[in-house]
């Protein structure tokens, strides 16, 4: 119902962008489980990022009330959004740049296209980003005879690898240095032969690789952190510099930002400055941060188009409950705690978007029939609510999708998901241990629908918090 | 029907009638002003993230950065005080440099706007002492000149400083990918060195 207002779908149909995978994700989940490389490579990292992100978020003595405040103003700024979003339109254009409005993928990609066209150019350098790649930019601007590079180190080691992304913050993840020197060797042209599988060495490859890149392309494109309605300032956050590259260097710059990442106001960018580099990469802060408002003369890009993406996020508005995944600003921290994700890689979801934030997002930007086995990738062990810097609460839309998926098929597809959990005792185990550690956390202050109102019964028992998840696990 | 019309015409209807009320925003975290400075937090912070500091007297600064570039060939933007930049050092000025130029330059002098003590933070709002972006950007070396005056406790002081309709660079130590098992290397297409010369 709430997919046909207006007429149309809001979502580009399957074969455009990435939401969608081949396979259910219980059979993708099995046959990732079989791999035990991807496993340590994966087991490694979450545990790498956990361990810091829990460090630095103990430095934070106002955690809590960051999250509380961030929480609200996503809230507030859903309940605002065609508000704020012209207002960001005025803004923007007042500052000297282009504001265009994209209702799915297919229009997205035409009208950056287009605008690359119109700048006479047949290559853009990318920053990393989630948009681009949900609308599958890469594949329509190779089709119109536009070569994509991609300058972000690991969506570089993706894309030379032939390969997907598989986590939203480290996409290539699943790969060890060996495994990253062979593609080097393979697909970067000019690579010294006898190169080290060194990370520092196969880093200055990479750097190289792209300086003639950065210095002779006209135009780029990015994604946003963050876009502020008040004063049109656009935010992204970086490591490595390319991002500042491809910002600073081009004579056009276009931007893909999805709709939810305004924010109501240049204020709030010090709650979502605090809470993203330390629930994400486990930093202080992240080494680049670049924003914008519109052009600068003689400083930086003198062409600024920013692309507003719809593309299903209207239907995930329309739906009270689902709504909040909208709230997401892309840390990965709940990827990193999820104790299915941490066995079956970002890949098994099908989706550019993986882990448990990928299993409410995917499904409601297609609809639950085109993804109805995700709202069943979890265990609703509830680390991720814990983990969340915005505080969304990821379990109760699973359980609210499963509702909503097509009957036979979603309980078959349930008890393919708890069949799995069960033959994997580690998985199971692992899932009881959170599962009882969210229940320590504290009550959700509201019941599940049955079937599951034995298991929110048990788990709402409202005794006081021990201590917080995170404690927990840096304990482990 | 244009697609801005049919966007936000979707947008209105899925929320409905009645919309749902905006949210108060509990701003109980430490706001703007909470915390004082501590000059020893972010020279902790910066040096944790790899970056140099030298604490020197306003006075001493040239002869800081001159040892610091060691006869390297730099870009300093136009309005950087010149008595921060040692005699004899080889120099070129950002009058609209192409990138040809720029490339070729080792490393760039530039003073800053703030600096956030809790994450070691600097951040550049291309004021004339700063220079464009592009010039902090290119050279594999980058010698920041801060004032003890400019440099605040946490983000929302910084935030409520900076000139928010500028181009603003936030650099947090030098530039680093952990993309590779994560192992974090310095520099891949930013500077790889950044020093911080603090005056007191
Ligand atoms: S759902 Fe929360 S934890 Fe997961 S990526 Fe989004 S903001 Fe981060």
């Amino acid at each position: 119902m709430t997919r046909t207002f207006l007429g149309m779908p809001a979502t580009a149909p399957p074969g455009v962008g990435h939401l969608r995978g081949d396979e259910p994700f219980p059979a993708a989940a099995r046959r990732a489980l079989s791999d035990a490389q991807l496993r340590r490579n994966l087991g490694h990292a979450t545990a790498t990022i956990r361990a810091r992100s829990g460090a630095v978020i103990d430095e934070v003595p106002d955690w809590p009330q960051l999250r509380a405040a961030a929480r609200a103003v996503k809230t507030d700024t859903m309940a605002r959004l065609p508000e704020l979003l012209e207002q960001l339109e005025t803004a923007v254009t007042r500052a000297g740049g282009t504001v265009h409005w994209a209702a799915d993928a297919v229009e997205a990609n035409r009208i950056v296209t287009d605008l690359v066209r119109a700048a006479g150019a047949d290559r853009v350098m990318k920053v990393k980003s989630m948009a681009t790649q949900e609308i599958g930019l890469n594949e329509a601007l190779a089709a119109a005879g536009i070569e994509p590079v991609e300058t972000d180190l690991a969506e570089l080691i993706v894309q030379l690898g032939d390969d997907r992304p598989s986590h939203i913050l480290v996409p290539a993840i699943h790969r060890n240095r060996a495994e990253i020197r062979e593609i080097f060797l393979r697909a970067m042209p000019g690579v010294d032969p006898t190169i080290s599988d060194e990370p520092a060495a196969l880093a200055a490859a990479a750097r190289r690789h792209l300086r003639e890149t950065f210095l002779s392309t006209r135009v780029a494109v990015s994604g946003a952190n963050f876009a502020v309605a008040e004063t049109g300032a656009l935010a992204v956050v970086e490591s490595e510099g390319n991002g500042r590259m491809c910002l600073t260097l081009p004579e056009t710059l276009i931007t893909v930002m999805g709709i939810e990442k305004v924010v109501p106001t240049w204020r709030d960018l010090e709650i979502f400055l605090q809470l993203l580099p330390r629930a994400s990469t486990g930093e202080r802060m992240n080494p680049y941060t670049s924003m914008w408002t519109g052009v600068t003369p003689g400083d930086g890009p003198q062409a600024f188009h920013l692309v507003l993406l719809d593309n299903g996020r209207s239907a995930v508005l329309a739906d009270p409950v689902g709504r909040q995944a909208l709230h997401c600003i892309r840390c990965s921290a709940c990827l990193n705690v999820c104790p299915v994700y941490e066995r079956t890689g970002g890949h098994a979801y099908g989706s550019v978007y993986p882990g448990p934030i990928g299993a409410v997002l995917s499904p409601q930007l297609t609809g639950v029939d085109d993804n109805a086995s995700l709202p069943y990738a979890s265990t609703l062990c509830g680390a991720c609510y814990d983990a969340c810097p915005v505080m969304i609460d990821i379990p109760s839309i699973l359980v609210h999708l499963r509702g909503q998926a097509p009957h036979p098929r979603a309980e078959a597809t349930a008890m393919a998901a708890a069949a799995y959990t069960m033959d994997h005792p580690a998985l199971y185990a692992a899932a009881q241990r959170a599962a009882k550690l969210s229940r320590l956390a504290g009550p959700r202050g509201r019941g599940l629908p049955p079937p599951l109102s034995g298991w929110t019964a048990s788990r709402d028992l409202p005794e006081p918090p021990a201590e917080t998840f995170r404690q927990w696990w840096a304990d482990r | 029907m244009t697609a801005r019309d049919l966007v936000l015409g979707r947008l209105r209807a899925a929320l409905g009638e009645p919309r749902p009320t905006p949210a108060e925003v509990p701003r109980e975290y430490r706001p703007a002003g909470a915390v004082a400075v501590d000059l020893d937090v972010l020279v902790d912070r910066l040096t944790d993230y790899r970056a140099t500091v030298h604490r020197c007297p306003d006075g001493d600064v040239a002869r800081v950065v001159g040892e610091v570039l060691g006869g390297r060939r730099v870009v300093v933007p136009a309005g950087l005080p010149p008595h921060w930049l040692p005699s004899g050092v080889d120099v070129v000025v950002d009058h609209d440099l192409d990138v040809a130029q720029l490339a070729t330059v080792d490393g760039v002098v530039t003073g800053a706007a703030v600096a956030v003590a809790e994450t070691g933070t600097i951040v550049l709002d291309a004021a004339p002492d700063q220079g464009r972006r592009i010039i902090t950007l290119l050279p594999d070396v980058h010698v920041c000149v801060l004032r003890a005056d400019q440099v605040v406790a946490t983000v929302p002081d910084a935030l409520a400083r900076v000139a928010r309709h500028r181009p603003l660079t936030w650099i947090s130590g030098p530039s680093a990918t952990s993309d590779i098992e994560l192992d974090r290397v310095e520099g891949v297409h930013g500077p790889r060195n950044l020093h911080v010369v603090l005056t007191d």
